[in-house]
């Protein structure tokens, strides 16, 4: 019999960890597709963060290492520079990336640094137990603001992708969802498309996925989706950012 | 290459780029930063890699990115950025990944002064970041022995697979003196299996500062101990000057080792039974080099330009009963031969 699907070779068959309706795994297997469709799994450095997706260098089949609590950038661009000949991507979350690792995001961009972030914004801190991250919505109720994010005591959420491209002038930054399959397809071609970047040395790449985590947003996994169209996509519009186009 | 007149810093830099460091990371601190420019200049003249990184922070997990794939990795700064570098140091020795870091000592607490001081013993030789870890440590007290001890620095990094700090001072890292590269000894470079280049066909690798689990992480504690172990039993040096029938033994590492020198053989002179014991590796301690001396001496002069920070290792070495004298504050002063000449006078009176 044909075989017509199945899971990316570019990933193992450690199963996933996460909760219910959380977008991580989708994530992680659109990066897999990714190196699959490209042939560089051979090649690939990931550098995973801390967060939730901590253990995923289990699931990537590749040579992985680690990041430091939002030093991801740092420790991709050691790599790159040291290994040109390799694809070196980080895997961020919000809380990793936005708020103590943004010195070493922004300054990675600002260098044009020739690594793939894929960054995971999930609008709260989720391993920890659902504190505000920077990402966090005005309003949003966490376990840090119970009240909801108030910008007088809170700030304001950050836009990672258009303060980023803001500062990268040779770069692929794109924000997609993964709300529905048919924005789960476009985040599969914004994903391969910044490994292309990379892999053309044409500039800095990153994307930004709009994921679920029904968890630490107290609903059920089946809305998960939804809180993404209501709430997310408002204050962070999807679209192409950097100066390189899909 | 002749002898060249070279200032501390920079003997440090050439002697890591002839030992094969290819990627370099800094940032600006006063009084590395000689170190740091003369990276600047030569690292593209080596095909290498220099990068002015956007904070030591920053900068040490570079290090670490970049010892992953195998290259010889150097990166320096002065206290506060050693602060700093705190969380990446222990990470990089539970990863075990070979690297090299310069802290040219400014006078501190806090933000400090750039005046010489010593002040960064205990930082560096006792951990600064958190868990329980070991960086080896040498002191250098001359610009030759810079030279080699780049050299040295990055052959033990590989050996044991575990960062190196070179300690230094505003002091050492300024003054220039006559450097013979031809006289620094070749040593070995270990094939690095280990690396991450991509696995190509082969299988995948990861490198990674803590397992999972707690089983694991117990393991990697017994693994790093057993190490430091081994480390304390073969690497320590240090040199020794007029020991035989010394009654006052004066213990000095660096720039203050430089004023004692200069004493105890002008005290010799006199006819003064002192000696001296110049720690070249600060961790391990030399603690063999007292296993004589704490019966036969009567006593110990430590002289540090801190308020006794390697005095503690001293007593742990000699033990309770032994009989030792302290010369030398931190915050900027400099010790002078004539100081310390007058303290073993006063002590052999």
């Amino acid at each position: 019999m044909e075989k017509i699907f199945g899971r990316p070779e570019s990933l193992t068959d450690f199963p996933y960890p996460y909760c219910s309706g959380c977008g991580h795994g989708i994530v992680q297997r659109l990066v897999g597709e990714a190196m699959d469709s490209l042939g560089i799994v051979g090649k690939a450095i990931g550098v995973t963060s801390a967060g939730c997706s901590v253990r995923n260098w289990k699931q990537f089949a590749c040579d992985m290492t680690m990041g430091l609590h939002g030093r991801g950038p740092a420790v991709a661009t050691g790599l790159k520079r040291t290994a040109p000949e390799c694809i070196v991507f980080t895997y961020q979350g919000d809380g990793d990336m936005a708020a103590i690792g943004t010195g070493e995001i922004v300054h990675a961009a600002a260098r044009c640094e020739r690594i793939t972030v894929i960054f995971v914004n999930n609008a709260v801190f989720g391993a920890t137990g659902g504190q505000q991250a920077p990402t966090t919505l005005l309003g949003q109720k966490t376990t840090s603001f119970p009240q909801g994010r108030d910008p007088r005591t809170g700030g304001y959420p950050l836009r990672m992708s258009e303060m980023l491209a803001l500062v990268s002038p040779e770069s692929y930054i794109t924000r997609v969802s993964l709300h529905d399959v048919k924005h789960i397809n476009q985040a599969a071609k914004s994903t391969r498309r910044a490994f292309e970047v990379q892999m053309n040395n044409e500039g800095f790449s990153m994307v930004e996925y709009l994921s679920m985590c029904p968890t630490q947003w107290k609903v059920a996994p089946v809305e998960g989706p939804k809180w993404i169209t209501d709430k997310m996509i408002p204050y962070y519009p999807l679209g192409n950012f950097g100066s390189i186009k899909n | 290459m002749p002898v060249e007149l070279m200032r501390g810093n920079e003997a440090i830099a050439e002697g890591a780029i002839r030992a094969g460091c290819r990627f370099y990371t800094g940032y600006p601190i006063t009084p590395q930063n000689e170190l740091f420019e003369y990276m600047a200049r030569r690292m593209p003249q080596a095909e290498g890699t220099f990068l002015q990184c956007e904070s030591e922070v920053a900068g040490i997990n570079m290090i670490w990115g970049a010892a992953c794939t195998g290259m010889r990795t150097m990166t320096s700064s002065s206290g506060p950025g050693i602060s700093l570098m705190s969380e990446g140091l222990t990470t990089l020795a539970a990863g075990q990944l070979p690297c090299v870091i310069v802290d040219v000592t400014r006078a501190g607490p806090g933000l400090g002064r750039i005046a010489p001081a010593q002040s960064d013993y205990r930082q560096v030789t006792k951990g600064g970041g958190h868990g329980d870890y070991h960086a080896i440590v040498l002191g250098p007290s001359s610009t030759q022995e810079m030279a080699e001890m780049a050299n040295l620095a990055f052959y033990l990094a590989d050996l044991y697979r575990n960062p190196v700090i070179i300690l230094m001072d505003g002091m050492l890292g300024q003054m220039m003196e006559p450097v013979d590269f031809d006289l620094v000894k070749p040593l070995p470079v270990p094939e690095k299996p280990w690396a991450l280049r991509g696995k190509g066909d082969g299988s995948r690798k990861m490198i990674y500062a803590a397992p999972f689990d707690d089983a694991g992480l117990i393991r990697l504690n017994e693994e790093l101990a057993e190490k430091y172990r081994r480390i304390e039993e073969r690497e320590q040096r240090w040199e020794e000057v007029q020991i035989a029938g010394a009654e006052l033994v004066v213990l000095a590492f660096g720039s203050a080792a430089r004023a004692a020198l200069d004493a105890v053989q002008t005290a010799r002179a006199e006819g003064l039974q002192v000696g001296l014991i110049r720690p070249i590796t600060l961790y391990p301690f030399p603690r063999k080099a007292f296993a004589e001396l704490r019966r036969s001496a009567k006593a110990f002069l430590d002289v540090e330009m801190n308020a006794g920070q390697m005095q503690e290792d001293l007593e742990r070495v000699v033990g309770p009963d032994a009989v030792i004298h302290h010369l030398g504050q931190g915050g900027g002063k400099i010790i002078y031969p004539d100081e310390v000449l007058e303290e073993i006078k006063k002590l052999l009176k």
